[in-house]
C-alpha cells in the first residue's frame, strides 16, 4: 500500500512525523503496511468488517426498519501511542478521577469547595445534572465515580487535553476489547513485534469492583448489569460486558423491589441483587425518585440504595461533574482537594455566564465552538468556522438567552491518523477514551476507544454523527523490536 | 435459576431454530411426493399451508394455492410469523436478547444463518428456481448443527434444559404435523392404500422425518401401521412423538427436581399426563380413533404443556406488584 500521496496538511499526525518520518512505536506498523500490495489491505479491512458483522457486534439505528443494526465503521490502521507518552496520560487520569470522587464527596456533603470559594455555589445548583437527592449520600468506600472514559484530544502542537470526563454511563469499551480481537487475527505478525499491552482483563477488573461494592459479609455476591433494553444504541456492549464478567443482564422490568432489597424474577422465585452496574441514566432509574414517566427503571430502588442494601455503579448524582461548566474548574478542584497542577489540562474554556467571557465568545463565533452544557454525543453543538452565518446568529441568540447553558472552546485541530480512504490511504481528526476504574485504587486500560471522524475535514468524531472506530495500541516499550536509528524510509517530500 | 426473561428467550429462541429446520422438511416432503407422483401441483400444495393453521392468512394473502405461492409463504414471507425467514429472525432476536446467557458459537452461528437467509429472501426467485432442495437441505441441517453447537458448548444445567424442553415439544408438534400432510394427501385416494404408490409416499414420509433408514432397521417392510408406530410411539427413534415427548418431560423435572412420575406444578402435570396417555396407546387404538382426530388431540394437549410452562416459569406473577 502507497503513502506517497499521503499528506499531513499542517496537523499533528499519530502515525508521522512533521517531516514524514514514522514515528518510532510506528514503524513495524509502517513497514508492514508498506509490504502489503494494493489489494491486500482493502481484503484484510473487507475481512475485519465481515468478522464484526458476523460477530454481531452491532449498534442500533433509530427509525430503521430492517436494517436496525450496523456495525460500528472500523479502521484496520490502528492509533499508536508511545509508553512514554502513556506514563503521562496514565498519571493525568489517576490524578484527575481522584480529584473529582473527592469533589463528588464533597458536593453532596459539606460542600466545603463552594464554602472556601472555589466554584461558585450558582455553578453547581444551576447544572441539571445535580441530584439533591443525592446529599448526605455514603455510597461504599465512598467511591462515586467507578466507570470512567475520559475523553482525550491532542492540538497542532502535540499537547494533550482533557474535552470531557463521562463520569455516567461511559460506553464504547466492548469495541475497545472486539476491535482487539478482529485485529489480532489480522496482523498477528505486527502485533508481536510491537510489544502492544493487553486489555483484555478489563472484563476482570470490573467483575473485582463491582463484587468489592457489595457488604463484607454476602460471601457471593449476586452482580447483575442493568440494561434500558435491546433499542438501546449500547445494548450490545452491555450484554457483552454481562458476558464477559458472566453475570446476569436485566432489564427494569425483571427487578423489583420487595422488603427493603431489590430482586430479580427467576424461574425459581425472587432472587436478592447486591450489586447493580446501571448502564441507565440518574433520570431513568427509579420513576418514584426521578422521572415518574420512566418504564425502564425499578420503582423504589433507590429507598433500598439509600438504606446501603444494594450498590449501584456509577452512583447516581456524578453527572454533575459532567456539566460543561463545571468541567472548567476541574483543574481549581485538582488544586483544592490535592494540592498539585493538572497533569493534563483542560481545553481552554469560557464561560458564558460571566460577561467578559460572553462579550469573547459572542465577537469570536466564527472561531470558537459552543457546546451547550448538559448535552453530549455531538449534539446542541455550533463548530464556529464551519458554521453559516444563520447557525451562528441562531447560537448567538441561544446564549444571550441563557448564558448559564453554553460555553465556548477554541477550535483545536485535532491530531490525525491514516485510515483507508476508498483506495487511498488519508490523515483522518481522532480523539482517544481511556477507560478508568475506580475500586480499592485506580485502575487505567492500556488502550482505549480511538474514535475517528471518517468524514473528510470533519472534527466530529461521535459515533451517531459519521465516526468509526480504531484499535489503539499501547506500547509496553519504545518501538518495539526494530527501534532505534530509523532507516525505515518516510513519507515523499 | 435463571431470569424468567431469558428463560423464556431460551426456550422460544430453540423452539424457532427447530420449527424452521421443520418447515424446510415439510416442502421437501411434498416436493418429493409430487415428484413421485406426478399429480396436479395445486391440489398436493393446499394440504401443505391447511396444516400449518395459518390456511386463512395464506389465502387472504395469495388465493389459490400454488407450488411456488405455497414455498414463498412457508420461506421467505416476512410477514407470516412462520416462514423459514421470519422463524430464523425469531430465534437470533431472542438469541440477541441473551448472549450473555449462552455460548458466543450459538450466538454466532444463529447470527450468521440469519444474515445467509436474510441474504437469500433478497434473491428468492433464485433460490426457489434452481436451489429450493440445496437451500431446504441447509437449513435442515442448519437445525442439527445449532443442536449440537448447543449440546457441545452450553453447560448442561437450566438453560440448556429449558432449551431443550422448547426442542423437542416443537419437534414433537412438528412430527404430528407431517404425519397429518400425509392424511391429507391419502384423502383423494383412500384405493391407493397398500399399493405401490403408498409405499412410495411413506417413504418419503420417512425420509422428511430423517427417519427411513431407522425405519428399515426396526420394522423392515413399509406398512402404515409401522410407520404411524414408528413415528408416534418409538421410545428410542429421536423424532418420534414418544420419544420427544418423554425427553422434554425429562428436562422438566431436571429443572425443578420434582422426581419423575409426581408433579409439583402445572406443567409437570400437563406433561405428564400426556407423556403417559402416549406411552400408554397403542397403533390399533390410533387408527381406530382416526389419525387426524388424535394428532388434532395431540397438537390440543401441546398447546396446554406450552401455555402451562409459561404460566409456571415465564410469567412470575409477585405478589401487591
Amino acid at each position: 500500500m502507497r503513502f506517497e500521496q499521503y499528506q499531513l496538511d499542517g496537523f499533528y499526525d499519530e502515525m508521522f512525523n512533521p517531516d514524514g518520518t514514522p514515528r518510532s512505536g510506528a514503524l513495524v506498523l509502517y513497514q508492514r503496511l508498506r509490504s502489503l500490495s494494493e489489494g491486500e489491505l482493502l481484503r484484510y479491512q473487507q475481512a475485519a468488517e465481515r468478522a464484526l458483522l458476523n460477530l454481531g457486534i452491532t449498534f442500533q439505528v433509530y427509525s430503521d426498519n430492517e436494517g436496525t443494526e450496523k456495525i460500528f465503521p472500523f479502521d484496520i490502521i490502528p492509533r499508536i501511542v508511545p509508553a512514554d507518552e502513556w506514563r503521562v496520560i496514565e498519571s493525568g487520569l489517576r490524578q484527575r478521577i481522584h480529584a473529582l470522587n473527592l469533589f463528588l464527596q464533597d458536593i453532596y456533603d459539606q460542600a466545603r469547595i463552594v464554602k472556601d470559594g472555589v466554584i461558585p455555589e450558582d455553578v453547581i445548583r444551576s447544572a441539571k445534572t445535580y441530584r439533591s437527592i443525592c446529599e448526605g449520600l455514603k455510597p461504599p468506600g465512598g467511591i462515586w465515580c467507578h466507570v470512567t472514559g475520559t475523553d482525550l484530544v491532542r492540538d497542532r502542537d502535540g499537547q494533550i487535553y482533557v474535552l470531557e470526563d463521562n463520569l455516567r454511563c461511559p460506553s464504547g469499551v466492548s469495541y475497545v476489547l472486539e476491535n482487539r480481537r478482529v485485529m489480532k487475527n489480522t496482523f498477528p505478525g505486527v502485533f508481536a513485534d510491537t510489544h502492544v499491552r493487553s486489555v483484555s482483563d478489563y472484563p476482570g477488573k470490573l467483575l473485582d469492583i463491582l463484587q468489592q461494592l457489595a457488604p463484607a459479609h454476602i460471601a457471593n455476591p449476586e452482580v447483575v448489569v442493568l440494561t434500558p433494553g435491546i433499542y438501546n444504541s449500547a445494548y450490545f456492549e452491555h450484554s457483552f460486558l454481562a458476558q464477559q464478567m458472566g453475570v446476569e443482564l436485566v432489564e427494569g422490568r425483571d427487578l423489583i423491589v420487595q422488603d427493603g432489597f431489590v430482586h430479580m424474577r427467576t424461574t425459581r422465585g425472587l432472587q436478592r441483587v447486591d450489586v447493580i452496574y446501571r448502564r441507565i441514566d440518574d433520570d431513568f432509574l427509579d420513576p418514584q425518585a426521578f422521572r415518574p414517566d420512566s418504564a425502564l427503571g425499578v420503582p423504589g430502588l433507590m429507598e433500598v440504595y439509600r438504606a446501603g442494601r444494594v450498590a449501584l455503579a456509577n452512583a447516581p448524582g456524578t453527572g454533575v461533574a459532567d456539566d460543561k461548566v463545571v468541567y472548567a474548574y476541574v483543574p481549581k478542584m485538582i488544586r483544592y482537594y490535592l494540592g498539585e497542577d493538572a497533569i493534563l489540562p483542560n481545553v481552554p474554556t469560557y464561560l458564558c455566564w460571566q460577561e467578559n467571557d460572553r462579550r469573547h465568545v459572542l465577537d469570536n463565533l466564527d472561531k470558537l465552538v459552543v457546546k451547550a452544557a448538559n448535552e453530549s454525543g455531538g449534539y446542541g453543538m455550533l463548530v464556529g468556522p464551519h458554521a453559516s452565518e444563520a447557525e451562528r446568529e441562531k447560537f448567538a441568540a441561544l446564549i444571550k438567552a441563557s448564558p448559564r447553558n453554553y460555553i465556548a472552546q477554541p477550535t483545536l485541530g485535532l491530531s490525525r491518523v491514516p485510515v483507508i480512504a476508498g483506495d487511498t490511504i488519508e490523515g483522518r481528526h481522532v480523539d482517544l477514551r481511556p477507560y478508568i476504574l475506580y475500586g480499592k485504587d485506580i485502575y487505567v486500560l492500556p488502550g482505549g476507544l480511538t474514535r475517528v471522524a471518517l468524514k473528510k475535514g470533519s472534527l466530529v468524531v461521535n459515533s451517531s454523527q459519521g465516526g468509526g472506530s480504531k484499535d489503539t495500541w499501547v506500547l509496553s516499550g519504545n518501538g518495539g523490536r526494530n527501534s532505534g536509528p530509523n532507516h525505515g524510509g518516510g513519507l515523499s517530500p | 435459576m435463571m431470569l424468567s426473561r431469558v428463560a423464556d428467550s431460551i426456550y422460544w429462541m430453540s423452539r424457532y431454530v427447530e420449527r424452521a429446520e421443520n418447515i424446510s422438511r415439510f416442502i421437501n416432503v411434498n416436493l418429493s411426493l409430487i415428484l413421485d407422483q406426478q399429480l396436479e401441483g395445486h391440489e398436493q400444495w393446499e394440504p401443505l399451508v391447511r396444516i400449518t393453521g395459518d390456511y386463512e392468512m395464506f389465502k387472504a394473502k395469495y388465493g389459490q394455492a400454488t407450488g411456488d405461492n405455497v414455498i414463498e409463504f412457508l420461506t421467505f414471507d416476512k410477514e407470516y410469523p412462520n416462514s423459514i425467514f421470519s422463524c430464523v429472525r425469531s430465534a437470533r432476536e431472542n438469541a440477541r436478547t441473551i448472549r450473555e446467557a449462552i455460548s458466543s458459537e450459538m450466538w454466532e452461528y444463529l447470527n450468521r444463518l440469519y444474515l445467509k437467509v436474510r441474504d437469500r429472501a433478497n434473491h428468492k426467485r433464485e433460490v426457489l428456481t434452481t436451489d429450493a432442495h440445496q437451500f431446504f437441505t441447509e437449513i435442515r441441517l442448519a437445525g442439527n448443527l445449532f443442536d449440537g453447537i448447543t449440546d457441545n458448548t452450553l453447560t448442561h444445567n437450566e438453560g440448556w434444559h429449558f432449551c431443550r424442553l422448547g426442542r423437542l415439544l416443537e419437534r414433537a408438534d412438528k412430527t404430528s404435523r407431517m404425519l397429518d400432510v400425509k392424511y391429507f394427501i391419502l384423502l383423494p385416494s383412500l384405493a391407493d392404500v397398500g399399493t405401490p404408490y403408498d409405499e412410495l409416499q411413506w417413504s418419503a414420509l420417512l425420509r422428511s422425518a430423517s427417519a427411513y433408514e431407522m425405519y428399515r432397521k426396526r420394522h423392515g417392510r413399509i406398512t402404515p401401521e409401522k410407520v404411524v408406530q414408528f413415528l408416534m410411539l418409538d421410545g428410542e427413534f429421536p423424532r418420534a412423538m414418544l420419544y420427544c415427548i418423554t425427553k422434554s418431560e425429562e428436562s422438566l423435572h431436571d429443572i425443578t427436581g420434582t422426581p419423575m412420575g409426581a408433579y409439583a406444578n402445572y406443567a409437570e402435570q400437563k406433561l405428564g399426563s400426556l407423556r403417559s396417555e402416549l406411552a400408554f396407546t397403542s397403533t390399533k387404538d390410533i387408527i381406530r380413533k382416526g389419525i387426524h382426530e388424535f394428532i388434532d388431540d395431540f397438537q390440543d394437549n401441546l398447546n396446554n404443556v406450552d401455555a402451562a410452562i409459561y404460566k409456571t416459569f415465564f410469567e412470575l406473577s409477585v405478589p401487591g406488584s
